[in-house]
């Protein structure tokens, strides 16, 4: 076993030697651009394209022509919410999402705000999950998108996408989801979950960096984005500039070994991270985050009560974890998701995301489990609200000085 | 962000980690910061009758730049006499442990503790608190 160990599976995956193995020619001798349609280079290039939309779509259910190569997922977050708006502003001009969801979906909300957009910012319950009825109560005559990701990043919470999309297309509003992290670790359906449009990228699924889709649905509704980039029109016109092309071969082996992996890999990670769970919150004032029925297999997110979250992975530092804490931040704010969730900021501060993934073992695991044991007693030893705790004094009665 | 050696080396091996009898007459105790912003310390010093600093312990529930600022802080208090022990300024302790930017707040509430546990002492003696002139964050 080599240390330190990974995981934060859900910052990004080591890409698959499998997948490195199938994009090596075209950086070399396949290097063609797949726009050159007049020679063997161009042609080469424009074969692996298509046989990677291929690969694509058959993990999500989708036809070729549905699927908009990106740079990841964040420009296709953009493209999404941002082409929706403008090509049915003269429809609607209302956009309902969560206040969990990404950054590339809650900033590109903000920007068309700014640009006349009237968005409804849906508060999730106390597990994660957003409320059925609030969506239902949200939907205007001019909701032209509702746009509620498919798994949390930090807590990995799942939301229920079937019931979110049948909502919005009652009321005549189309569906997107950011599905980055759910994509290729559970089974996602564009057609069995009604979604119109979806964002997601290679590096989540032990792809490469720099490469993302925006799927757009083609019939039922036919769906249409506004392009954000001016050029050449590649991408049906709705995304130019040049084809990744090695990238793209990446995301679509990805994508393969995802499909035929995903059943047997997540029992397998959802074994592993209940092992690490149950043994964790064995602790004393230890709790579990989001819902625990409704979530990704392979994501743990731990409130240590008592002890600063970035202190901890200082003293877990052959963990590579993240933490809800955000001393490391200008801002001092704790995690706006945990927030949310209407965790107090002392377990905000004091949470630790454990992000398993393809290549972690139960070796590996075994010794997390040990080192954050050690870890949370070392830094409760050192820690004056643990001591008052354990006196039984009552936190919330102490006046803290002036912050 | 990486840390310095000297964070490193007072996170791993704390100073004085611990707690002094509050009640006693001859302790003073600071508690500064709040557990929402994500740093609480607690600086005690124990004060003899020639106003020396004769022990220090502190406990910090914070990230590893308040840890350490604290650590070294019960450090240079130790010896000290009590009016020496108000001229540690938190950039003192910046430089000392080579934090950066976003991490001075840890230095200010370490020089806070000190303040802190400094007028408690004062208070118990019947003197009068000395003013706290910084405010943070």
């Amino acid at each position: 076993m080599e240390l330190p160990i990974y995981l934060d599976n859900n910052a990004t995956t080591p890409l698959d030697p499998r997948v490195l193995e199938a994009m090596l020619p075209y950086f070399t001798s396949k290097f063609g651009n797949a726009a050159s349609r007049n020679h063997a280079f161009g042609w080469v290039a424009e074969e692996a394209v298509d046989y990677a939309r291929e690969q694509v779509g058959k993990l999500i259910g989708c036809t070729e022509k549905e699927i908009i190569f990106t740079s990841g997922a964040t420009e296709a977050d953009n493209l999404g919410i941002k082409g929706v708006f403008e090509m049915y502003k003269d429809k609607g001009n209302h956009i309902i999402t969560a206040t969990t969801e990404h950054k590339a979906v809650l900033d590109t909300c903000k920007h068309l705000e700014k640009a006349g957009a009237k968005v409804t910012y849906l508060q999730v319950k106390s597990d994660g999950l957003i409320d059925l009825q609030e969506l239902e109560a949200a939907m205007t005559e001019q909701t032209i998108l509702v746009t509620i990701m498919y798994g949390n990043n930090e807590i990995g919470v799942v939301q229920p996408i079937k019931e979110i999309a049948a909502i919005a297309h009652k009321h005549g509003a189309l569906f997107m989801t950011d599905a980055t992290q759910a994509v290729g670790k559970i089974p996602v359906d564009v057609n069995a979950d009604g979604i119109d449009l979806m964002a997601f990228s290679a590096h989540k699924m032990y792809g490469p960096k720099g490469v993302g889709v925006l799927y757009v649905r083609r019939k039922n509704p036919r769906v249409k984005v506004t392009a954000q980039m001016d050029g050449g029109g590649h991408e049906r016109g709705m995304r130019s500039g040049t084809l990744n092309v090695p990238g793209i071969v990446g995301l679509g082996k990805a994508c393969e070994l995802c499909r035929l992996e995903m059943d047997e890999e997540a029992k397998r990670l959802s074994r592993l991270r209940d092992k690490l769970e149950s043994a964790l919150t064995k602790m004393e004032e230890s709790y579990v985050n989001g819902n625990t029925q409704h979530r990704l297999p392979h994501v743990a997110n731990i409130s240590f009560k008592y002890v600063e979250g970035e202190g901890l992975m200082m003293a877990m530092k052959d963990l590579a974890v993240s933490s809800g804490s955000a001393c490391t931040s200008a801002s001092l704010e704790p995690s706006y998701v945990l927030k949310n969730l209407g965790l107090s900021d002392d377990l905000a501060h004091s949470s630790i995301r454990f992000g398993l993934g393809r290549f972690t073992t139960e070796e590996e695991i075994d010794y997390a489990i040990e080192n954050t044991k050690k870890a949370v007693n070392h830094l409760r030893d050192l820690s004056p609200l643990w001591e008052m705790f354990k006196e039984g004094i009552d936190l919330s009665k102490i006046e803290w000085a002036e912050h | 962000m990486a840390y310095s050696e000297k964070v490193m080396e007072h996170y791993t091996n704390p100073r004085n980690v611990g707690t002094l009898n509050k009640d006693s007459k001859s302790v003073g105790t600071g508690l500064v910061g709040a557990p929402e912003c994500g740093d609480v310390m607690r600086l005690q010093i124990e004060v003899d009758e020639n106003n020396i600093i004769t022990d220090a312990k502190f406990k910090t529930f914070g990230c590893g730049s308040a840890i350490a600022s604290s650590s070294l802080a019960t450090e240079w208090l130790k010896g000290k006499t009590v009016d020496e022990a108000l001229t540690i300024d938190n950039m003192d302790i910046v430089e000392e442990l080579a934090l950066p930017p976003v991490k001075i707040h840890c230095s200010v509430l370490a020089e806070d503790a000190i303040k802190s546990a400094i007028n408690d002492y004062r208070v118990k003696n019947g003197m009068e608190p000395i003013e706290l002139a910084k405010s943070h964050h």
